[in-house]
């Protein structure tokens, strides 16, 4: 053990801040939020154990919990295919070389840094608010636009496009992707008259799948974790009408609203799980239509 | 089964000319193989006329048709790339399959040609692998068969050997003669490989900087070089150079190597002061010739069959010959080489062949 210790310091002592930043930022909240997730914790007086309460009360008579689900699951539902379709798009378009490819690259990797932020939130709701930039352009061609965000029929949507627009990091794993895939393919594919759309769907997605499957795992637990966009445009409520109540933003008023820490908890956890489960399918399923070139037999 | 014709055909990339006015007429049925260095515009002149890159001046013609602004998959071709260019995630089966049914081939028909590619290639058992589980080889043979089916009236091959081990690289090289001996399509094969060029071609053109430098059989190039570039590229070992100085008088000519006795050459046309005269390593021997010198032997390279010793002449000058596999010779032996006058080959100070006047009046 000491010899174990005497060879391996160094490792240990680089690996310090690592293990100091999990076992206490990380490691320590994950193990007490499960603990917390079967008590009952308002953040003031100590924590009562219930068991399997909080869970009970989340599947049998929490409503606005089935609502928060259903909200997560249209949003993922349409926003990662949405997101996925656009990055795919523009790195076709990159791909084909656009000469100052490098600048093209940064600018559109911008809204994908900007995205995320507080700013770019109350500027969406800006854009798609009853008198916004949206509505002012639809009726300059006699269009009368919509409410958008206070309107529950079509404020996820905006939220989609959205989405969509921070398209930049999956884009870019695109273009790699699309880099790789050897030219000589697709002349020999010219040579022997494959349309172009036929190119796009017996060559260069089969060659994709690898990244398409790593883009889709990633923006799929992104799009789960949903939060700052949503708490933002829907003033932090789920409003209008908890169209927009994502479960991150029922999960942060449970906590931070209501003080219900424990429920709180016993939300994130199930989350935990969503993912799971869906990164599960997705692995489970990407034998079936990912190919990999290296790939052992 | 189409011929081609190439009219100032030219490629600029900017300001950059990779081919000038080349003019080039490959017969029906022919073999013909582009073979030159790196960088010599082989590659490229055959993507133009796969209708890969566009032609920046002149017209390609195949089967008298010009086919300047005809799309790649409207020419009537097939090619075989260096990298097999194989479907990495579809069977053998379906990577030959893929082209025909763009072309509206019936399902019965694709079945057939894919059967038949397969037994000429006798890939039968590879079929349902995908390219991943194949040898080189294999990948070839593949890659290959894609062209076969497509039934083109010109293959054209890009290196297709050249990622093969060397033991493949002839076994393939006799494969693929005996599929042109057998389907009889024009071939168009670009090489840097002399060895391949000199084995498979009907005709060879050598191409250097854009430019067609010598057209002709394999037998021509070797015997009847144009230019000193065509003697030294076609040929292995490499044939030998000799700078010399010439001297007139008295109805003859008289040449000067550095390292050797002077000595008299034919009647020239050209009154050149500075000739290059060229010896094959196999018309260079040991022993005695119309012209000997003296030299020392610095290498002494066993082939099995044949052993090429490396000479130095006093002038520091090595000169290349071949001798047999039993050679007795050692390094650092002194040695008499000679050769004969009917074997040089002259080249004026521009590089360009020069034929003796004597040796024209002799034939007559």
């Amino acid at each position: 053990m000491k010899r174990f210790f005497a060879r391996n310091a160094p490792a240990y002592v680089f690996l310090l801040p690592w293990l100091i930043g999990f076992f206490l930022l990380a490691l320590g909240p994950i193990l007490a939020s499960l603990y917390l997730s079967f008590t009952r914790y308002d953040m003031v007086s100590a924590p009562r154990w219930i068991g399997w309460g909080n869970y009970e009360y989340m599947f049998t008579r929490d409503r606005r919990f089935w609502k928060a689900l259903e909200v997560t699951f249209t949003y993922v539902a349409l926003a990662v295919p949405a997101r996925l379709i656009m990055a795919l798009g523009v790195a076709m378009l990159l791909d084909k070389g656009l000469r100052t490819i490098g600048l093209y690259r940064a600018i559109f990797y911008l809204p994908s840094l900007l995205g995320a932020s507080i700013a770019i939130a109350i500027l969406w709701r800006q854009l798609f608010a009853a008198d916004g930039v949206v509505n002012q352009v639809l009726a300059m061609v006699g269009i009368q636009g919509a409410s958008w965000i206070t309107d529950p029929d079509t404020s996820l949507y905006t939220l989609v496009v959205l989405a969509m627009w921070q398209f930049g990091s999956p884009m870019l794993i695109f273009l790699a992707g699309l880099r790789g895939i050897p030219r000589d393919l697709y002349e020999a594919a010219e040579i022997d008259g494959t349309p172009g759309w036929r190119q796009f769907t017996r060559i260069t997605l089969p060659l994709l799948a690898p990244v398409i499957f790593f883009n889709l795992v990633l923006q799929t637990i992104d799009s789960f974790k949903t939060f700052s966009s949503a708490f933002i445009i829907s003033n932090g409520t789920g409003a209008p009408a908890d169209s927009l109540l994502f479960y991150t933003v029922y999960l942060f008023n449970e906590a931070f609203k209501f003080f219900r820490m424990g429920y709180a908890s016993a939300l994130a956890w199930f989350l935990l799980v969503i993912i799971a489960a869906f990164t599960a399918i997705a692995f489970f399923t990407s034998k079936y239509w990912v190919h990999y070139e290296n790939e052992r037999d | 089964m189409a011929g081609l014709t190439l009219r100032n055909v030219g490629k600029r990339y900017g300001a950059l000319s990779i081919i000038q006015g080349l003019n080039l007429d490959i017969r029906d049925g022919e073999f013909l193989v582009l073979v030159g260095p790196s960088g010599c515009g082989k590659s490229t002149l055959l993507r133009m006329i796969a209708g890969l890159e566009d032609i920046s001046e002149g017209t390609i013609s195949i089967g008298g048709k010009v086919v300047n602004d005809l799309p790649a998959s409207k020419r009537e071709l097939s090619m075989v790339f260096q990298s097999y260019a194989l479907y990495p995630h579809m069977s053998v089966r379906k990577n030959l399959a893929f082209g025909l049914q763009n072309f509206k081939v019936s399902r019965t028909e694709v079945e057939r040609r894919v059967a038949e590619a397969a037994r000429i290639l006798q890939i039968e058992p590879l079929m349902d692998r995908k390219p991943r589980q194949l040898s080189g080889g294999q990948k070839q043979r593949v890659a290959i068969g894609r062209s076969i089916v497509r039934e083109p009236q010109l293959f054209l091959f890009d290196e297709p050997l050249s990622n093969l081990d060397a033991e493949l690289r002839v076994q393939m090289r006799a494969e693929l003669a005996s599929l042109y001996a057998r389907l009889g399509t024009t071939m168009i094969y670009v090489t840097h490989d002399q060895v391949e060029a000199m084995t498979m071609a009907s005709r060879i053109v050598v191409l250097r900087g854009g430019k067609i430098e010598q057209l002709g059989t394999p037998q021509e190039l070797y015997t009847r070089p144009q230019n000193l570039f065509v003697a030294g590229f076609i040929g292995s070992p490499k044939i030998n150079m000799l700078q010399t100085r010439t001297t007139r008088g008295s109805g003859k000519t008289v040449v000067s190597v550095p390292g050797m006795p002077d000595f008299a050459i034919p009647e020239l046309p050209a009154d050149d002061q500075a000739l290059t005269l060229c010896v094959r390593p196999s018309s260079l021997r040991v022993g005695n010739g119309d012209v000997t010198a003296q030299g020392t032997i610095r290498l002494v390279e066993y082939l099995g069959s044949e052993t090429l010793l490396h000479i130095a002449l006093s002038s520091g000058q090595v000169l290349l010959a071949t001798d047999n596999g039993r050679t007795p010779y050692r390094m650092g032996d002194p040695v008499t080489i000679g050769f004969d006058l009917s074997d040089l080959h002259y080249f004026d100070s521009a590089g360009q062949r020069i034929e003796p006047i004597q040796k024209e009046s002799q034939a007559q």
